[in-house]
């Protein structure tokens, strides 16, 4: 009951700017026997757009569900504005939750869609009508409010989703891959408008998605996740230049970046870069490639090359058979099986161990 | 138009192909079969006393024309003689005597004329006696058994939705030990005939006090396993996501319930309805053994009780046959549409 006030308070003032922060201490989750998910510590920020990325099966929309509370948790504990939650209902954390199939209710009106969760907390008729109102028009939707969602277009259903979520000025936002169900157009200009969306909110947002370009366009923070393990958590920039193992380095960025056999570098003098003695594997990100005179670098033997516009991708092999990928500006012609050389700056070599984990550079 | 196009349809474009042929015989083989006692009972609910025990039967309700005579108290029958000299004359019969009956000329009531009865024809008019269903409501207490039926059927249909669909809800939706069995059991009670467990219902209705209440009737059958099962299996196509998303937006479990789950099974509980409304409807045995006093007798008890040892009232029965039928028909031709798709997408027969 106390929770129905407070959450009544929270949506009548808006003035208020709502400051929350999310914290996991050493969540798990186990199905059955099966844990899938390990140790998960993470902080976030009031305000912050975190997005958890991983390939499909990692446990991302599992830790999702563990933080709105859809789902119980193994063990850890769940702190939501420092207080923890893991005996408060999916209702009472204050959470709002996008699905990926939108969920919305398909008897009701995209009015009654979004007034749902008002009416739930018992708020006064006229306020309702006012947020929903509001909503509707910062959304779009202010046409569409007496239709159905089986007569509204899949962006606009994903448009009635995040206008349910809005009304009830949620902590915290939470989507679960919101995008995926949109055409590759509607889904890049959906990218931006959640953006807008955070900075006009300035509210916290969790965003799942298995795409690593939506995550890092939008993200303030990404969190990988590979098999129910969190892998390595930074800004998309960190992330992109400081892979913390070969799963992340080879995660993030598209096209991926090669990861390539230190053995076969047979001339490691051919790097600008020395590598650290225990170096397993080098990684050099497709579009860090530069050719270069031959002798100089690493050569090459062209394979295939792939026309995308500005750039062409280029599918090469090295002298041992290992396949490389190369971005170089579309002007450059290289026929396949021409012999090339290439190189890359010390600065774009990710060294990594035999166990998969990055070697810093030592500060020489 | 579209219904003209739709039974005319054939298989061949322009001529009758053979299996057209074959279709539309077979079709209409079904639609006599079906529809010829309904139809039969329909005619004969409106056939007088009299014109129900007429040999052979007719298929339109005959009565014999009659008319007032001077000289007599009642309307006498009117026959068509032929006379001896091959003239036909239409004359009333006043008495008949074994194979001679004394006619009379309602031209000349003075002049009795005695005549073979295989010379006499009688003259017969399509006289539709609607008294049959206006006697019903004015000699006996059929308004009574009437509201009794609507009465059981309604309310135990309304209870049985409620009470079924929150038993489908909590067994298909929520997760918890022992779920399966507690659907396996209800399941298993579709085994045991109700005839069998008829005598042990009567003491618990008889320890209860509900002999002779309507309620007697209504709540043993509530809670069906048929209902159950229906409902749970359309439940379970209900994504989870809903209530998910019902549940973030701060709605009891009774909200989810009553808001978004029970409105997304209309098509199932339309079903059910239907379903319902014809088992309590036509429902014999269980009203038979609770409900003994006329007052609180149903349309079907009621029908049984027309049948009397020694006469039947067959005009009566007949017509309260067709009132019997009507309400259920009425549910068919209007929810058809429903039962089948409903049908179809619960996945049982």
């Amino acid at each position: 009951m106390s929770n129905n006030i407070t959450l009544q308070q929270q949506i009548l003032d808006q003035q208020v700017k709502l400051v929350a922060t999310l914290e996991l201490r050493s969540l798990q989750k186990t199905f059955d026997r099966t844990r899938v998910i390990h140790d998960a510590s993470l902080t976030v920020e009031h305000g912050e757009f975190v997005v958890f990325v991983g390939p499909s099966g990692c446990g991302k929309s599992t830790l999702l569900r563990l933080i709105a509370g859809l789902d119980t948790l193994t063990g850890g504990s769940v702190l939501i504005d420092g207080q923890e939650v893991n005996a408060i209902s999916a209702a009472d954390r204050g959470c709002a939750m996008v699905f990926q199939s939108y969920a919305l209710y398909p008897h009701m009106t995209v009015y009654a869609n979004m007034a749902f969760g008002l009416e739930n907390a018992k708020v006064p008729r006229a306020d309702i009508d006012r947020k929903v109102n509001e909503a509707a028009t910062m959304l779009r939707l202010d046409h569409l409010l007496q239709r159905r969602p089986t007569q509204l277009s899949g962006g606009q259903r994903q448009r009635v989703a995040i206008g349910r979520a809005i009304v009830r000025n949620p902590k915290i936002f939470l989507f679960d891959e919101p995008l995926s169900n949109l055409d590759a157009e509607l889904r890049v200009s959906m990218r931006t408008e959640l953006r807008d969306m955070h900075h006009r909110l300035g509210a916290t947002m969790i965003y799942v998605t298995h795409d690593q370009v939506e995550a890092m366009t939008m993200a303030d923070k990404i969190v990988v996740l590979r098999e129910g393990r969190i892998e390595q958590i930074g800004t998309p920039e960190a992330l992109y230049k400081r892979p913390c193992n070969m799963f992340v380095a080879g995660f993030i960025g598209s096209p991926r970046m090669n990861l390539i056999p230190a053995s076969a570098l047979a001339s490691s003098v051919a790097m600008a870069r020395v590598l650290p003695p225990n170096t397993e594997h080098v990684g050099v990100r497709p579009e860090h490639w530069s050719l270069c005179e031959p002798g100089q670098g690493v050569s090459i033997t062209i394979r295939a090359s792939e026309y995308l516009g500005a750039q062409r991708l280029i599918h090469a092999e090295l002298p041992d058979h290992t396949r490389v990928e190369l971005l170089i500006n579309d002007d450059i012609e290289l026929t396949p099986g021409s012999v090339n050389a290439i190189k890359a700056e010390a600065l774009h070599i990710h060294a990594f161990d035999a166990n998969g984990h990055r070697i810093e550079e030592t500060v020489a | 138009m579209s219904v003209m196009t739709f039974l005319l349809r054939t298989r061949g474009t322009r001529r009758l192909h053979w299996t057209d042929v074959l279709c539309y015989l077979y079709l209409s083989l079904g639609v006599v079969v079906m529809f010829a006692p309904v139809l039969w009972l329909v005619m004969s609910s409106l056939k007088s006393e009299a014109a129900l025990a007429q040999f052979p039967p007719t298929f339109l309700p005959y009565t014999q024309k009659s008319i007032i005579v001077p000289g007599n108290d009642k309307p006498l029958p009117l026959f068509s003689v032929t006379t001896d000299d091959g003239q036909h004359k239409v004359m009333a019969q006043v008495s008949r005597i074994g194979i001679m009956a004394t006619l009379v000329d309602p031209a000349a009531p003075e002049t009795r004329v005695k005549v073979n009865i295989n010379q006499r024809e009688p003259i017969n008019e399509l006289n539709f006696a609607w008294n049959n269903f206006k006697d019903l409501f004015d000699k006996f207490t059929f308004g009574t058994y009437l509201w009794n039926s609507v009465f059981i059927t309604v309310v135990a249909t309304a209870l049985t939705l409620l009470f079924n669909s929150m038993a489908a809800f909590a067994l298909s939706k929520y997760q918890f030990k022992g779920q399966k069995t507690v659907f396996l059991l209800i399941i298993a009670t579709l085994m045991i005939p109700p005839t069998i467990i008829l005598v042990p219902v009567f003491l618990v209705i008889n320890q209860v006090g509900l002999l002779n209440s309507l309620w007697g009737v209504i709540l043993p059958a509530v809670a069906t396993p048929t209902g159950v099962f229906l409902l749970r299996q359309y439940m379970l196509t209900i994504p989870d996501e809903l209530l998910e998303a019902a549940r973030m937006d701060h709605a009891s479990e009774w909200r989810i319930y009553w808001r978004i789950v029970l409105p997304l099974s209309a098509p199932a509980l339309a079903v059910l309805a239907i379903f319902s409304v014809m088992w309590r409807w036509n429902d014999f045995l269980l009203p038979l053994i609770v409900l003994s006093k006329n007052e609180s007798f149903t349309l079907q008890l009621a029908l049984n009780s027309f049948q009397g040892e020694l006469n039947t009232q067959w005009h009566y029965l007949l017509a309260m046959t067709v009132i019997t039928l009507l309400p259920i028909t009425l549910v068919f031709a209007f929810l058809q549409r429903h039962i089948t798709t409903g049908i179809a997408s619960a996945g049982v027969k």
